[in-house]
């Protein structure tokens, strides 16, 4: 696709095209309603651009097939929705302690189970975070339109391979069906990441030992002669099997857990509008955040001091941003297509310091401006 | 060729990482036959085709062989090997990709794959370790434990009919397909070399003894060396099999090639032509 260009994308189309310019080459997935486009656009577009495509037996063996793929060399990605994102969740664990990049992209449904099919939700966002079992951390993006989805796939990718960690792109059924007008970059403008591979040769190349205030350790590819064990077992730098050896196992699950949360500087992204002067902020993301925007204008028009932070970044949370603005409003409203979630990280985070008021709507529908105006009056008051 | 007596030495030296000896392994227990089989194809295959060799692996004590190999090495999850290994054939189709699973691993938790995998026809060669029972966590039902057999789970014996893993590969679509056991040493290393040189889905069965567990719950057996006996007076060739009435075989292992086709297109050879056919 050329750059400099301006298109009418759905978010699905410029999610995959922003992929396929980050240099994803592999896409593994299974079909499951609202993500299926994802992979019928990449079946078309990945084996024009010398990738591979597969549509897998099941969720379970997409996400492995991901992380082998990463592996062998290539950029990677699946794309899923509620269910299967369940299903994934020991896959993302796996990827996790073998430290594989990877992205994995869930257009979130209503739930739980089968759920609303078709309907938007942010439902999965804290499964997301805490979804496969024991510890570690992971990067999560949410974006709010097709521009969007262009540009945080790209950097999804980009952050997989930084950090050897799986970026999760939390995309909602509405951000993925909408159709927007994406602008697409001369190819010299993008920043594009690429993995860092041994420089050393394989007799001293030690696969999960990080070079003095370096997080993570370069990565080589199968068949590149580094002899590495990919291990899913608790393993030391070596990735050999420790048994009961806790220093080790504590070591390295502080490693992986701390190279995402002591980075949440360079990780966060968010974006502000109109929190100059504002006593009660909007705190949002996804497509909810579209609804809050329009909230806050016709607040304004009332005259109630009100802005938005809209959160890009969901994982790692940033703490201190949260902090630093529930030290200059009154109230902070939050509005999600949940029962609440986030809101739990911005209680946590504002300790008490401002009033926090949870805005949900669950049933598979957006919020009505007038839901979220309705709170920030309340928070006004 | 190399001298037998010197197999074990020779063999751990060149293609081991000898730094993780002693194996982990139960004494008695198959998969150090197991893994002797396999390097001694790759003795015969030449360092060549070790140099551009994946191994890839489930879990549970099956899952552990490729551990000592020094190669590139994944040690996934249960039953999740075939995907992974899979999406390694895909980004690398020069490379041999071998799998090594149990039979939970490859038959109940991971069937799902293991028939998709048959039927894609892709480049894999995959060996199962069949011990008849579950064997990490110490003895319980597996889709291989005869019926009737008193297990961990199967407290009033195993009221479920068992697979027949070769029968199920040559309905899913496999193209190349042989059963062993321990006993059959150098047997098994014909059909392993025959399988990492086939180049569509390949599967080598080896069945193997557990002293510890299956000689517990299953064979009534302690002693490797008595398991190895069973082994050798029930094996049964295909040729000889296929004269004999069910009732006959009923009980036996019967072993021996059972499918080589090798004109069946590959899945990434299918790949390569899509991409041809479309003008990449």
């Amino acid at each position: 696709m050329p750059g400099g260009e301006l298109r009418l994308m759905t978010g699905y189309d410029a999610l995959v095209e922003g992929s396929i310019i980050a240099g994803c080459r592999f896409f593994a997935g299974y079909p499951i309603t609202p993500s299926t486009e994802i992979a019928e656009r990449m079946s078309s577009r990945l084996p024009r651009v010398g990738g591979v495509f597969i549509q897998m037996e099941d969720e379970l063996a997409s996400i492995m097939a991901v992380i082998g793929a990463s592996w062998a060399g290539l950029k990677s990605m699946t794309a899923t929705s509620g269910p299967g994102f369940s299903l994934m969740q020991e896959g993302l664990g796996f990827a996790v302690i073998t430290e594989t990049p990877i992205v994995v992209v869930n257009v979130m449904r209503g739930g739980p189970s089968t759920g609303l099919v078709t309907l938007p939700s942010q439902g999965d966002v804290m499964q997301a975070r805490w979804g496969s079992h024991g510890d570690y951390s992971v990067i999560a993006l949410a974006p709010w339109s097709s521009q969007e989805m262009f540009n945080l796939a790209i950097k999804a990718f980009n952050l997989s391979e930084i950090y050897r960690n799986p970026v999760i792109v939390l995309s909602d059924e509405v951000v993925a069906h909408i159709r927007e007008p994406v602008r697409i970059p001369p190819v010299e403008e993008i920043e594009i990441v690429e993995r860092k591979r041994p420089s050393v040769p394989p007799t001293d190349f030690i696969p999960y030992l990080p070079e003095p205030g370096e997080w993570v350790s370069p990565m080589p590819a199968f068949g590149d002669g580094y002899n590495v064990l990919v291990e899913s077992v608790m393993h030391d730098e070596f990735g050999h099997r420790i048994g009961m050896g806790q220093p080790i196992a504590e070591r390295k699950i502080k490693r992986i857990y701390y190279k995402i949360e002591k980075n949440v500087d360079k990780i966060a992204m968010h974006e502000e509008r109109e929190l100059g002067d504002a006593d009660i902020a909007v705190v949002s993301y996804g497509s909810a955040a579209r609804s809050s925007l329009k909230a806050i204008k016709d607040a304004r028009g009332l005259g109630i001091k009100v802005g938005m932070l809209r959160l890009i970044t969901l994982w790692p949370f940033y703490d201190k941003l949260m902090e630093e603005l529930s030290e200059r409003v009154r109230a902070i409203v939050v509005p999600e297509m949940n029962m609440g979630k986030i809101v739990r990280e911005v209680e946590r985070a504002s300790k008490g310091r401002c009033k926090v008021i949870s805005v949900p709507k669950v049933g598979g529908v957006l919020h009505s401006p007038d839901e979220i105006l309705s709170a920030i009056k309340f928070a006004a008051r | 060729m190399i001298q037998e007596e010197d197999f074990e030495h020779i063999l751990a030296k060149k293609y081991m990482r000898t730094e993780l000896m002693p194996h982990a392994f139960c004494s008695g227990c198959g998969i150090g036959i197991v893994e002797r089989i396999i390097l001694m194809a790759f003795e015969e295959l030449g360092e060549e085709e070790w140099r551009r060799t994946v191994f890839v692996s489930g879990i549970g004590c099956s899952g552990w062989t490729p551990l000592y190999f020094r190669s590139d090495v994944a040690h996934t999850l249960h039953g999740r090997a075939l995907p992974f290994a899979t999406a390694v054939k895909l980004a690398r189709p020069e490379l041999n990709v071998i799998v090594i699973m149990g039979d939970g691993d490859a038959m109940a938790i991971g069937g799902n794959h293991l028939i998709h995998a048959a039927r894609r026809n892709i480049g894999l060669t995959t060996i199962v370790v069949t011990n008849m029972v579950y064997s990490l966590t110490g003895g319980q039902v597996a889709p291989t434990t005869p019926e009737g057999a008193v297990t961990q789970t199967t407290p009033y014996g195993n009221i479920e009919p068992n697979f027949n893993l070769i029968e199920l590969m040559k309905a899913a679509g496999a193209t190349y397909l042989a059963r062993w056991t321990t006993y059959h040493v150098m047997q098994a290393k014909n059909s392993v070399k025959k399988a990492i040189k086939h180049k569509g889905f390949s599967l080598v069965e080896i069945i193997s003894q557990c002293p510890t567990f299956m000689g517990r719950y299953v064979l009534n057996k302690a002693d490797p060396r008595d398991i190895l006996q069973w082994f050798k007076e029930n094996s049964v060739p295909i040729g000889v099999a296929s004269s004999k009435s069910p009732e006959e075989l009923k009980g036996k292992i019967i072993v021996g090639e059972f499918l080589h086709k090798p004109e069946v297109l590959e899945y990434t050879e299918r790949i390569r032509m899509l991409k041809e056919r479309i003008g990449r």
